[in-house]
């Protein structure tokens, strides 16, 4: 058993956020109810519904998927229709899990799933690997986790006890992942042989496998780097709010908060304000605990100027030596999530940082194929679950970085003017 | 070569306190008229210390509004009032009596719990106030229907929640926007845990209703919960009242709200309690949940928070 999270101590290594992805059935549902359950994420009056509600259905057996099941509609049909957001903490760090349904509008969860994920744990179950390789559901789901930009991946190969706890099994699947990783473009992978219903090399090394010496898929997940938020990556400080307090003349108070996003931010350092280009000096950066010397990426600060310039919501604060640049055409991979299609003639709000500007897509310029995801197709339209590629011209100018590079600030979504709904999310491309 | 930078690391109290503040700032410069629910429980407690840290040196951009049961611990409210004054910021209380004297709602009986009956008040207050966004304390760890709410959840003009419809919400780009009438509710501490609450407690030393602590106080058992006896809650046939040492880990309407035994005196001791618990906060605490499957999701579709 895992004591839980104890926060000051030297190995407390902060958040990872982590989204599951499998087709049905391969045992998602299992696992991630192994690891609540394990990491004691899960309570003893949770486990007496799941109980009565198996009892109810006419399962006898505990079943650990009820416990990811959310709303109503879904326990009536007996399907997951939307991402959870499940909790748990092992001794060294907490961590926040995205639930994404398999098969139903599955770009549109695992997209919005895989946004805020560091790391993907993808289930292949060992059973269902044929001659002809994985899963074609494996190849979408490590294809939208690559074009997410997630950078690590840990493949758990499941039902191991059904296949004899077989190595040669094991290893003909993670040679046929390494081959998908590379063809995607995934590059930090690791797979390691469970069984989510006995629960062996999940948070324990199993007896089953003795050829498998760790480590465990938890152990895996304690070591990863949480690098969503980057630091280091350019520094990138989106103004949310001005925050002023009037005192004594002298005492007035003038400070930009903000998250970083990514990168450094030092008292001191010298900035640069876009988009006006003008150049300042940090004079302190503040919070509610004193000044700081230094801020990371994803820290919430306020940070105040050495002198008056043209600062608002919707700038940045970039380091004085960068060369980010502004502009108002962009080309960008765009997922769309809405039900009414993209529509050229309509207007959207694009959203990247803290700026919200009018936007009209020009064009669409091809589409991925939705049973591969791996072929472009040429495309005139998006529609709900819809992956391609389109040129955007926006209203007011928008930081110019790539996805690739800076998943933080490479990030967009696209509003719909009229009905407020969120159409689509954008990942900027190199221009 | 490049110089490594030892940048200090986020432990996970830190990283969900800048998420918070995040959000908080983010109804402030998206919304045109928000509210913040304060109860004087531990969640709204946090939440008041994120504000701080959000907007101070500045006021908080918006009111404190607490939707008052009129069934509440007379040292909850005092709490309330106290710690409003202390950080100088305007709390505006809307009573589900009122709405009772409205003829707005209608309890099946004078001692029914009132719980539910605040959804009513509190679409009232935001009609009246014209709000646009409310900043409630809920955690997706608490109930399955709230694992799947976003952290700015879309109502429409008759407040209700529509778990099928929801926005898509992506990387930390929250979509605040609505039309006239209706609101968004902002859930700034979606991603914290019971226990990340309790120790963001003990870390800030915020102070808290001493309810949450141990104290001895004259209980019933009830259907496997201990119900505290006051005159809103009198034994029933057959029940013999005790005195215990227990605690409360929510403090809603008296009606429905159920101690622990407990001996924690302070958020350390909580804190060790809470690790070896084996009942979840709500599952321990609240008669009004366990009725169905549901029953939270049917409340959160009508309006509650
Ligand atoms: N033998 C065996 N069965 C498993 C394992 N993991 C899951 N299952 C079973 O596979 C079925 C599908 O699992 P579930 O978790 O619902 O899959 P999901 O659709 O991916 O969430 C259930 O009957 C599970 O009990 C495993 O490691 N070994």
């Amino acid at each position: 058993m895992n004591a839980p999270l104890d926060p000051g101590r030297l190995e407390d290594r902060g958040v990872l956020r982590f989204i599951t992805a499998g087709s049905v059935d391969d045992g998602k549902s299992t696992l991630i109810g192994r690891l609540l359950v394990e990491a004691k994420g899960v309570l003893a009056d949770q486990l007496a519904a799941v109980r009565r509600a198996s009892e109810r259905r006419g399962s006898g057996e505990l079943d650990l998927s009820l416990l990811t099941d959310g709303l109503e509609a879904e326990r009536e049909q007996g399907i997951t229709i939307d991402v959870a957001y499940r909790y748990f903490s092992s001794p060294v760090r907490k961590f926040i899990v995205a639930d994404a349904p398999g098969h139903e509008q599955y770009t549109r969860n695992m997209v919005t799933g895989a946004s805020t994920a560091d790391a993907a744990v993808v289930l292949v179950d060992a059973t269902r690997v044929g001659v002809d390789g994985l899963l074609p559901q494996t190849r979408r789901h490590s294809a939208i986790a690559a074009l997410l930009g997630i950078r690590h991946v840990v493949v758990a190969v499941n039902k191991m006890d059904l296949v004899g706890w077989e190595r040669a099994v094991f290893e003909r699947i993670a040679g046929l992942y390494d081959d998908l990783a590379h063809a995607v473009g995934l590059k930090d992978v690791r797979c390691v042989p469970v069984s989510a219903l006995q629960g062996d090399n999940v948070t324990r090394l199993g007896s089953s496998s003795p050829w498998y010496a760790g480590p465990t898929l938890l152990a895996l997940l304690e070591a990863l780097p949480a690098d969503r938020a980057d630091a280091a990556r350019p520094l990138r400080f989106p103004v949310q709010l001005v925050i002023r307090a009037n005192g004594a003349a002298a005492e007035d108070y003038r400070g930009y908060a903000g998250q970083l996003w990514s990168g450094v931010l030092r008292a001191g350092q010298e900035v640069r304000i876009l988009p006006s280009g003008e150049r300042a000096r940090v004079a302190s950066i503040d919070t509610l605990d004193g000044a700081l010397a230094q801020a990371v990426a994803g820290q919430s600060v306020t940070v105040r100027l050495d002198r008056d310039v043209d600062l608002s919501r919707g700038d940045w604060i970039v380091d004085d030596a960068d060369e980010a640049k502004l502009g108002t055409a962009l080309t960008a991979e765009l997922c769309w999530l809405d039900r009414s299609p993209l529509d050229p003639r309509r207007k959207y709000l694009l959203r990247q940082g803290t700026r919200t500007s009018l936007a009209s897509v020009l064009a669409v310029e091809d589409r991925l194929d939705v049973s591969t995801l791996s072929e472009r197709r040429e495309a005139a339209a998006l529609n709900l679950n819809d992956i391609g590629r389109v040129r955007i011209a926006v209203q007011q100018p928008v930081l110019l970085d790539a996805y690739a590079r800076n998943p933080a600030t490479g990030a967009f979504i696209l509003v719909d003017a009229a009905t407020n709904q969120t159409a689509a999310a954008g990942m900027m491309r190199a221009t | 070569m490049s110089i490594e930078v030892a940048a200090p690391r986020l432990d996970h109290l830190d990283w969900l306190e800048s998420e918070s503040i995040a959000i908080l700032r983010e109804v402030a410069a998206e919304c045109a008229s928000a509210a913040l629910l304060f109860s004087g429980g531990k969640d709204s407690v946090v939440l008041l210390r994120l504000a701080q840290k959000a907007f101070r040196p500045a006021r908080f951009p918006f009111p404190l509004l607490h939707i008052d049961t009129g069934h509440n611990f007379p040292e909850v409210i005092a709490f309330r009032d106290a710690r409003a004054a202390e950080l100088g910021e305007r709390l505006l209380v809307r009573s589900v009596e009122d709405s009772i004297a409205r003829g707005s709602v209608v309890l099946p009986s004078p001692e029914a719990s009132r719980n539910a009956a605040q959804s009513v008040t509190l679409l009232e207050a935001i009609e009246e106030l014209g709000l646009d966004a409310c900043i409630g304390g809920a955690r997706r760890d608490e109930e399955k229907a709230r694992a799947k709410e976003r952290i700015f959840s879309f109502r429409d003009a008759f407040g209700q929640w529509d778990p099928k419809a929801q926005r898509p919400e992506l990387w930390n780009l929250y979509n605040a926007r609505v039309h006239k009438g209706e609101h968004v509710r902002v859930f700034p501490i979606s991603n914290w845990t019971e226990l990340d609450v309790w120790q963001y407690i003990a870390r800030e030393g915020l102070a808290l209703p001493s309810l949450y602590y141990a104290h001895r106080r004259e209980v019933v058992r009830r259907r496997g919960l201990l119900v505290p006896v006051t005159p809103l809650t009198p034994p029933g046939a057959g029940e013999t009242a005790e005195i215990r040492s227990v605690r409360f880990r929510t403090v809603g309407d008296i009606s429905c709200t159920c101690p622990v035994e407990s001996e924690a005196a302070d958020a350390e001791a909580v804190i060790a309690e809470t690790l070896v618990t084996d009942i979840t906060e709500r599952g321990a605490t609240r008669m009004d949940d366990q009725t169905s499957e549901a029953s939270m999701e049917r409340r959160k579709r009508e309006g509650y928070f």
